[in-house]
């Protein structure tokens, strides 16, 4: 029977009604009294050098208040990299400055050089037209590989190349694996492209900066999800304001993805620009500007071999991977090629070697960072794919081929060759869960249909693992993270009962403010509309972390569950001295404190009326009031995992692909809401979908963006997907937080891409085609059926 | 400048325009509208999308003097009289059919033309119809299931599938 409230109550969401009426308020909809509006001059060409830029007639055109250059920000740091990763020679990674406005270069179509702020937008514009910049072409570094050939052209001067870093995972396997590799029975190599994407949350970016003299201080709206961190990367690192002194706002937020986490030049620049006009600056992106402007996902260009025994049992696995790091290094770009991808190479298997290297590499686009799953797509895509390919090859189905090399449930924890340790999972539990659901047992039956239509259709699976639930802090630090990755929540009960929870996560899409109301509604045993959630804004909430990596529940649910733990201790201490009992024989439950054993009760509402009334209460032994905080660092990452299958239609005559149908078999350990849980992963499976067969970000030679709008990016849209069918019953539980939880925002965009492909080669088993790079276009897949790919 | 007069959401206005100002802008900007979403500058995302005499138009690509004399109906009227959601509204919600919320008002509005056109539409036709609505959170299956279910057919329950 499905709960009505509390915890596994599919709980309708609260702030839909806002949302559905046109009430939402998202950064965009904010404007502040006063407010004028900047136009930032972007570089078309991917790499030059600025000789001069003349603002003089743009400053003098109607409405202009300023026209600012990197001139205008001599005294102010760069836009800071939160992670530093450590080669494999024991050296730190190069770290270029990344100014605010382009100095002296410009190193990608859309590196800001100026910025016009008028009275309108319109003006702003208008007057950036008459800007005279001198830029000097220079030859662009775009491909990666040639990027870091000798003799390439270098995106910064004052770097000794255009690497990154060189990084070995685990550098003392090296060898090893090598050695096994070469003495294997079988060794399965494929070479493959991770397509670069965009994210494309639909709320665009906005920052509207404000400055008040009165107090000294500064106040920024901006569509981030994680407001604390931008207030510490900007105020501490570019602009030297004090945190007490900086007020960061993100309110109803338009889809993140991973691209709003990190700090943008445009915040740093509204909230400069607003104390030196002494106006409001707000700042809107068009979509046009995000795509050049956004930071963009994934990017890799890999090979793997996977080694086995004649019964194609995993021996070793080496991977050679180059990653595109972008023009300059977005916050947390060098964390995702390496420690949320080389750690997860494992993935479900028991695969004694493992040797991960990446490359990371500088070219002249835009900035490449975490975009949903970061990192984990990327290691999934590899894996899932050589592993079918291996299947294939060893003439072993491929559904059995990843059984006989699971770990089994009875082998948890599990401590990986790649330096995790998986604490539960039953991989052969989903694996059965998803062959039921995805009818597998029928597909033949539906092939021989599809044939008798010319189509040809195909069956994929893919099984994924994921670290979640970002992450304890001291391990990160040991990896070169500059922060430290908690989570934070008070929790505010008011005198006549009702709650405020205060928490560092941020939702933008997720429902925060239903979910995390049902864990403290349910703790407390009262109705979930008492408790209100307050995220979002960095005067009204603890300092906290923020949203990504699917570590809201896990991390700041977690938080949200220690501070009401406190809550309830002291409660039950008021509630003994009301009931002149000993604390000890004090029981909680739905919402009443009773005496065990006795008729004495009192109410969850006399409680917190007495704890700000205290009139009859044990000022001897406690405060006054009933406010806690916790701070919860987790103890390890979460592993959800699960079994995706896809099944396609290919039509020779043109290579269309179709999704006929997609099943998820996930593992996410405990639930808090299933209905907020299965439109996570839809909206996941079809941001996979969209990888594996539509999305793709392209430069031409000159380092011009071909895509750069929704005419040429192709995003899903609804007649691009099927109908899902999900199911989240195989629930191992997170042994290491207190809700059992593992997080579930980016499973579906992890595990999905490799099933969509493995499906299409199924579909082409017959034509010799053995891996076809994403997007899967009709194009592409009809030149790879004529061998032509 | 010129002014322009409009109805919108039954109410009379008129405000200054540009002859380059969007109707969206004049939505946003001018009458404090800020129901409908500008997610594209290429006429794609739908996220603009309103009624202008009846018929669902994307606001980004009208202009606001071209709307002069209209009756717009934007996502701030869509729902009942009391205040309650109204149908399509309410199917959105008990269906999980918005994640961010941020393409939801032209969803709702796309739903509501499609619904006056085609009172029963089956799954194709529901997502043919969306053709112009671009969601990035939700996959679409729960829209589609919002808008069944807001057209009388009968829909599984959220997470009973
Ligand atoms: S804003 Fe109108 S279609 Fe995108
Ligand atoms: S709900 Fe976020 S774009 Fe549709």
């Amino acid at each position: 029977m499905p709960k009505d409230s509390g915890i596994g109550a599919s709980s309708k969401r609260r702030e839909d009604v806002r949302f559905l009426t046109g009430n939402g308020k998202y950064t965009d909809d904010i404007n502040v009294a006063g407010q004028s509006y900047a136009h930032f001059v972007r570089s078309d060409v991917a790499h030059g050098r600025i000789n001069s830029i003349d603002v003089s007639a743009a400053e003098a055109a109607p409405g202009v208040l300023k026209v600012f250059t990197a001139a205008d920000f001599a005294e102010v740091g760069g836009v800071p990299c939160g992670w530093c990763v450590t080669d494999r020679h024991g050296n730190p990674m190069q770290e270029p400055k990344h100014p605010v406005l382009a100095e002296g270069k410009v190193r990608h179509v859309g590196d800001p050089y100026a910025v016009v702020v008028a009275e309108s937008l319109s003006a702003a514009r208008d007057a950036a037209e008459l800007i005279e910049a001198d830029i000097e072409e220079l030859e662009a570094v775009i491909d990666m590989k040639a990027a870091v050939a000798d003799g390439a052209t270098k995106v910064h001067d004052d770097l000794t190349s255009n690497l990154c870093y060189d990084w070995g995972f685990v550098e003392e396997n090296r060898e090893a694996v090598d050695e096994a590799i070469k003495g294997a029975h079988h060794v399965t190599t494929l070479e493959l492209t991770n397509n670069r994407l965009v994210a494309n949350p639909m709320e665009p970016r906005v920052a509207v900066g404000e400055y008040d003299p009165w107090k000294d201080e500064h106040t920024l709206y901006t569509t981030s999800q994680n407001p604390h961190v931008i207030r510490l990367l900007m105020g501490a690192f570019v602009l030297g304001i004090p945190e007490h002194k900086l007020r960061v706002i993100a309110p109803d937020v338009g889809g993140g993805f991973g691209t709003k986490i990190f700090h943008y030049a445009e915040e740093a620049f509204c909230t400069f620009a607003a104390k030196a006009l002494k106006r409001p600056v707000k700042w809107t992106s068009s979509r046009s500007e995000a795509f050049i402007s956004d930071a963009h996902g994934r990017d890799h260009v890999t090979k793997i071999e996977l080694a086995m025994d004649e019964e194609g049992k995993f021996l070793a696995l080496r991977t050679d991977t180059y990653a595109n790091m972008g023009a300059y290094l977005s916050t947390f770009a060098p964390s995702v090629p390496t420690w949320l991808h080389g750690t997860l190479m494992a993935g479900n298997y028991i695969t004694p070697l493992i040797y991960v290297n990446v490359k990371a590499v500088f070219t002249n686009t835009v900035p490449v960072d975490a975009y949903r799953g970061a990192g984990r797509p990327e290691a999934t895509f590899q894996l899932e794919r050589v592993v079918d390919k291996a299947a294939r090859e060893m003439g072993i189905d491929p559904v059995e081929l990843r059984r006989r090399n699971f770990i089994d449930k009875s082998q948890f924890p599990y401590a990986t060759p790649v330096a995790v340790e998986y604490d539960t999972g039953d991989y052969h539990a989903t694996m059965d869960k998803l062959l039921e659901i995805s009818d597998r047992d029928g597909f033949e039956a539906r092939k021989a249909e599809s044939a008798a239509r010319g189509k040809l259709r195909g069956f994929g699976v893919a099984h994924y693992i994921e670290a979640c639930g970002i992450a304890p802090s001291n391990l990160v630090g040991q990896l070169g993270a500059r922060a430290g990755l908690y989570e934070s929540a008070t929790v505010r009960v008011n005198a006549t009962g009702s709650i405020s929870v205060m928490t560092g996560s941020h939702s933008h899409g997720q429902g925060h403010e239903t979910s995390f109301a049902q864990v403290v509604a349910d703790m407390l045993g009262i109705d979930e509309a008492q408790v209100d959630i307050v995220h979002g804004d960095t005067a009204r909430t603890p300092m906290g972390m923020g949203t990504y990596g699917s570590r809201s529940i896990a991390v700041g649910g977690s938080a949200m569950v220690r501070a009401t733990e406190k809550i309830i201790a002291k409660a039950k201490k008021v509630a003994s001295h009301l009931m002149e009992a000993s604390e000890s024989d004090v029981e909680f439950a739905n919402g009443q404190f009773t005496v065990a054993g006795t008729d004495k009760s009192v109410a969850w509402g006399d409680v917190c009326l007495a704890a700000y009334v205290p009139h009859n209460y044990p000022l001897e032994d406690i405060e006054p009031g009933l406010e806690e905080t916790a701070f919860y660092d987790p103890a390890n990452f979460t592993y959800p995992s699960g079994g995706y299958a896809c099944e396609v239609e290919v039509d020779p005559e043109t290579g269309q692909v179709e999704v006929l149908a997609f099943s998820a078999a996930d593992d996410f350990g405990n639930v808090i809401n299933p209905m907020i849980v299965e439109g996570q992963v839809h909206g996941g499976v079809a941001q996979g979908i969209g990888q594996a067969l539509l999305e793709n970000c392209v430069y031409d030679e000159n380092g011009q963006l071909l895509t750069g709008s929704y005419m040429d990016y192709a995003m899903p849209r609804a007649y691009d997907v099927p109908m899902f069918t999900v199911d989240h019953s195989c629930q191992t539980p997170c042994t290491h937080n207190p809700l059992g939880v593992k997080g579930c925002g980016e499973a579906g965009a992890i595990g999905s891409p490799p099933a969509i492909v493995n499906a299409v080669i199924d579909a082409l088993s017959g034509h010799g085609v053995e891996h076809i790079d994403m997007p899967l276009s009709p194009q592409r897949v009809w030149a790879a059926m004529h061998g032509k790919g | 400048m010129t002014k322009v007069s409009m109805t919108v959401n039954g109410k009379a206005v008129s405000g200054e325009a540009e002859g380059r100002t969007l109707l969206v802008e004049f939505l946003r900007e001018g009458q404090g509208l800020t129901g409908t979403h500008v997610g594209c500058d290429t006429s794609q995302c739908g996220a603009c999308t309103v009624h202008v005499n009846g018929e669902a138009v994307k606001s980004c690509t009208m202009f606001a003097a071209d709307a002069e004399g209209a009756e717009v109906t934007t996502i701030e009227g869509m729902a009942n009289a009391d205040g309650s959601l109204g149908t399509i509204q309410q199917a959105f919600q008990d269906y999980h059919g918005l994640q961010c919320g941020f393409c939801t008002p032209g969803m709702v509005m796309i739903a509501a033309d499609l619904l006056k056109n085609n009172p029963n539409p089956t799954e194709h036709e529901i997502r043919d119809y969306l053709e112009g609505n671009i969601c990035r959170c939700t996959g679409y299956h729960n829209i589609v299931k919002a808008i069944q279910a807001a057209a009388g057919q009968s829909v599984p329950a959220v997470a009973a599938e």
